[in-house]
């Protein structure tokens, strides 16, 4: 089991968003997460993460990492000292293997700052690669790549689950992947919300 | 934890990335207090202790408001926070390179200074020994603040505001040790006092930062 989720209710701003979120996600699977702007992908992501404290419910995950909307990029550093960073932040790993994975091996000397925006996200996402986790919780994994560039990274991603990883994508676009999806909609807790929110300005 | 702080030094370097700022700012301050208060060496030697450690106080408070801020703008402080290192590790490590790259340089320029202000002689260890000892705190105390503020918009001013309050201690004393210095007074407990503050702001306040800093990541 990579990740457990049980009862999660997370909130943002203080007014829960998503209310009794429960599944399971093993070894080698990926998870999609589905529905509209505001739904909350970003806040359970983050909730999941470790990076803000659930409303209620348990989430029980192996070693996971975190990409966001932000992918941490430092603008006057080189794409290779950016990601071996990263890298010895997460014990060491190797920064060649990841750099062919997103074909940035030609750009590796070249200072992030003259990167386009599809080629940050290329780097935040060959990030993954290097901390070695195999739990991979991605927000929108997919913005500013251009075709090519998503299909190299559901080759990323299907490797890193036939390795025995797994991954929780929120995404809009189909990226061509044989995952269950999650539709967040019927988790909405939208009575929750509206009653604390009552309760505040009453 | 070295990674990181490697990372911050090579970062400080640079362009942009603000080293020598400080340094430039404590010249400024050393070198305008002639020009302002007269050349007179017995009043520039009253006064050099206190301005001395004042140019130091602001030089630090001046790249302080980047310390977090950077890192939380491109998330990097998100993936730090899921990193296999804690937070307090994060907030030791940034805190040691911001005193590599503004403490260290002001201690190293001070004695030329405090020429520039007619500082007594027997002065100047002790003006290098309190700045050693005291700037480290600087950065420390700053690093709780900068951390507080990480989310806010411009915190800039509210920055100073939180921080200057807090260096109140670290001046009195500082400054203290080098006055009782160069007039040949004993100035051993005001010096052994800031060690104290040093020593207890190096030892709490990264925990401090740390728990400020997964608040204001929310």
């Amino acid at each position: 089991m990579a990740l457990d989720v049980e009862d999660l209710s997370v909130s943002r701003g203080g007014a829960v968003v998503l209310a009794g979120v429960g599944f399971t996600l093993a070894a080698g699977s990926a998870l999609l997460l589905r529905g509209p702007n505001g739904i909350g992908k970003t806040t359970l992501l983050r909730s999941i993460a470790g990076l803000q404290p659930v409303a209620a419910g348990r989430v029980r995950a192996v070693d996971l990492t975190y990409a966001g909307h932000a992918d941490g990029i430092k603008s006057t550093l080189t794409v290779a000292e950016n990601l071996a960073f990263w890298a010895a932040v997460h014990g060491g790993g190797e920064i060649d293997p990841a750099l062919a994975a997103y074909e940035l091996t030609r750009l590796r000397d070249r200072p992030a700052a003259q990167l386009s925006a599809g080629q940050k996200r290329r780097l935040g996402l060959a990030r993954l690669l290097v901390t070695g986790r195999k739990l991979w919780l991605m927000d929108e994994p997919t913005v500013s790549l251009d075709a090519a560039s998503v299909d190299l990274f559901a080759g990323v991603l299907r490797a890193h689950l036939a390795a025995g990883g797994a991954a929780l994508v929120a995404s809009h676009i189909d990226i061509g992947l044989e995952a269950a999806v999650l539709d967040l909609a019927r988790f909405r807790a939208v009575e929750v919300a509206r009653s604390g929110f009552d309760e505040a300005f009453a | 934890m070295t990674a990181l702080l490697i990372r911050d030094l090579r970062l400080a370097l640079r362009a942009g990335g603000g080293f020598g700022l400080g340094l430039a700012f404590f010249l400024l301050v050393a070198v305008l207090v002639p020009l302002g208060v007269g050349p007179e060496a017995a009043v520039l030697a009253r006064i050099a202790p206190g301005i001395l450690w004042l140019g130091a106080l602001l030089a630090c408070l001046l790249s302080l408001d980047r310390l977090f801020a950077l890192d939380f703008e491109d998330g990097s402080l998100d993936l730090l926070a899921t990193a296999p290192i804690p937070l307090e590790a994060v907030v030791a490590a940034k805190v040691v390179a911001h005193w590599l790259v503004t403490g260290l340089p002001l201690v190293a320029i001070s004695p030329l200074l405090a020429l520039l202000l007619q500082l007594p002689l027997a002065g100047y260890p002790w003006l290098l020994a309190t700045l050693l000892i005291g700037t480290p705190a600087l950065s420390a105390i700053g690093g709780f603040g900068a951390a507080l503020v990480v989310g806010v918009r411009r915190g800039g001013l509210l920055l100073s505001l939180l921080v200057l309050p807090m260096y109140v201690p670290v001046l009195i004393f500082g400054a203290e040790a080098v006055r009782r210095g160069g007039i040949g007074a004993e100035a051993g407990a005001p010096l052994a006092l800031l060690a104290a503050i040093t020593m207890a702001s190096l030892a709490l306040l990264p925990f401090a930062s740390a728990a400020a800093l997964r608040i204001n990541l929310r």
